[in-house]
């Protein structure tokens, strides 16, 4: 179990986050949703160890977790930065390496060669670009790379920050059905997304976030439901397709 | 006949001076790569380099080969302690900052190397007995070729380091992007600080290949390493082919001019290459235009 509690952040007076809790199991994948700068990306920061709560703590497996990303990858929590930021130079292969940094350091080099191949498998457009520049992929195949990056890593937990942005529907199913099948390898996932109506299609459980507070937290098909949270709370972006789209999808989820 | 011996002598110390400036340049490369702070004690590691040298060889009396590694160690970790001490504590993002912070290093350093070594020419002896060679028509030392020898092999050795080990390849990653690589546990301080190391060491090699053939004092390295800078810029400021490729052209284009026009528009030409670089085409010979990531 990975779970923020009571956490506070300021950047330096204004204020982030406001006694913020959440938790995420190896089972599941959990929707975390909300506006631009409701602060999201700060909170995943903080379970990455790349923040440090002002006030309140992170715990892992219920003791306080280690500080620092370096000490949390090792621990298994693995953040995947919003807008891909694959290392553009290197090739697709060293950037897969670079996923599993500490792992080929502590000499599992057996292993990780094993994963490169589930990696293969599970994205193969990957395959066929193995030895090319990272910077030379589509942007929908730079996110395919960054998140075979991030599994890379044999994450118990994985922090996903905007997988879905900038691609298109077809690309953006295909991360999602990736996102959904996680949690059965063990794999706990914590989704932040613009994308409210594919996050929440995928997850267990959503939260909402408003101005750095929990607004709400519960299942996806609650948010779904309530009008007044849709329209409050995920915004305009996801009201046209609602009424067909969302719906199927969020059925598709549950079922 | 005269003049094709004339050219390839001008080859030969051209490139000779080349080779320096390619240490040079690389070692520049290496902390702008980690940091993007240009570091402008990268001449000073020259210096310390050929000091260290000559204290190991004529002071401590030691035998040459462990002499070079000594100096080359003791350099690389006055680079390491330089990041440690000097820039790190400083906990700045901002570059103006920390490339201050490098001027700051570099005067102290000439001090404390002016009060512990003096301020008179040493005599440095070269690597190998100064036998006169010969080859098409050209004349020169043995030295010519341990310069051209021990930076390939630092060139190759680089390469070797970048492409197939994993620092080296954690190194590149951080270059790209360092948030990104701090994520994937890669850590970002310790190889900043082994960047430091490393172009300190190349530092100490260019110090101690070039100084029996110039001269030994505690301030050598200012014009070398300027240089070395006109040469990094020149390549592409940041990428080591360029790094390479600049700090010869830029070598072939002094001795060349030194040979053909006068030996006093010598030391010029390397800021008036830089010069017209920079006006013409900032991103160098190699290096990423602006708005290409």
């Amino acid at each position: 179990m990975l779970e923020v509690s009571g956490v506070h952040y300021f950047y330096g007076q204004a204020r982030a986050l406001s006694d913020v809790s959440l938790n995420l199991d190896r089972g599941e994948v959990v929707s975390l949703l909300g506006m631009n700068g409701a602060g999201k990306t700060t909170l995943l920061n903080i379970l990455s160890g790349v923040l440090k709560p002002t006030r309140g703590q992170v715990l892992l497996d219920g003791n306080p977790a280690p500080k620092g990303p370096v000490a949390l990858v090792r621990a298994g929590v693995v953040q995947v930065p919003e807008g891909r930021q694959v290392f553009a130079p290197l090739t697709v292969r060293e950037n897969l390496e670079m996923g599993a940094y500490i792992r080929l350091k502590a000499g599992e080099k057996a292993a990780v060669a094993r994963d490169l191949e589930r990696m293969l498998a599970l994205f193969p457009i990957l395959g066929t670009r193995i030895g090319g520049r990272a910077g030379d992929l589509s942007g929908g195949e730079q996110q395919m790379l960054a998140m075979a990056r991030g599994l890379m890593a044999a994450p118990r937990y994985l922090l996903l920050d905007e997988p879905s942005l900038g691609l298109s529907p077809k690309v953006a199913a295909e991360i999602f059905r990736v996102i959904r099948d996680l949690p059965a390898t063990g794999c706990g996932v914590l989704l932040v997304e613009q994308n409210a109506l594919g996050a929440l299609s995928v997850s267990k459980r959503g939260f909402i976030l408003t101005t750095g507070s929990i607004r709400f937290s519960g299942d996806p098909a609650d948010i779904l439901r309530d009008a007044q949270l849709r329209e409050a709370f995920l915004g305009q972006a996801c009201q046209p397709d609602l009424s067909r789209d969302g719906q199927t999808d969020a059925q598709a989820g549950q079922a | 006949m005269a003049a094709h011996a004339a050219l390839s002598q001008y080859l030969i110390s051209g490139l000779t001076t080349g080779s320096v400036y390619a240490l040079t340049a690389l070692g520049y490369c290496l902390i702008y790569n980690a940091t993007k702070v240009v570091n402008f004690a990268q001449g000073d590691f020259l210096s310390l380099g050929g000091l260290l040298f000559y204290s190991l060889l004529s002071g401590l009396g030691l035998p040459l080969v462990p002499a070079f590694v000594l100096a080359v160690a003791g350099v690389a970790l006055a680079g390491a302690l330089m990041e440690r001490l000097c820039l790190r504590p400083a906990r700045s993002r901002d570059l103006m900052v920390l490339i201050f912070i490098t001027v700051a290093a570099s005067i102290l350093a000439r001090g404390l190397m002016k009060t512990v070594w003096g301020k008179q020419t040493l005599p440095l002896p070269s690597i190998s007995p100064e036998i006169p060679l010969r080859f098409m028509g050209a004349a020169f030392t043995p030295q010519n070729l341990w310069v051209l020898g021990i930076t390939l092999a630092a060139i190759l050795g680089l390469k070797h380091f970048f492409d197939r080990t994993l620092t080296g390849k954690a190194m590149r990653a951080m270059a790209a992007n360092p948030r990104a690589a701090s994520l994937m546990g890669i850590d970002t301080a310790g190889l900043t600080t082994l960047s430091f190391a490393l172009a300190g060491a190349l530092g100490a090699l260019a110090g101690i290949l070039i100084t029996p053939i110039t001269s030994l004092s505690y301030d050598v390295g200012v014009l070398l390493g300027l240089k070395g800078f006109a040469a990094a810029v020149l390549g592409g400021y940041g990428s080591f082919a360029g790094a390479v490729a600049g700090g010869l052209i830029l070598g072939l284009l002094e001795s060349l001019c030194a040979g053909l026009l006068s030996s006093a528009y010598k030391d010029v030409l390397a800021f008036l290459v830089l010069l017209l670089v920079l006006f013409l085409r900032p991103s160098g010979i190699l290096g990423v235009k602006e708005g290409r990531s």
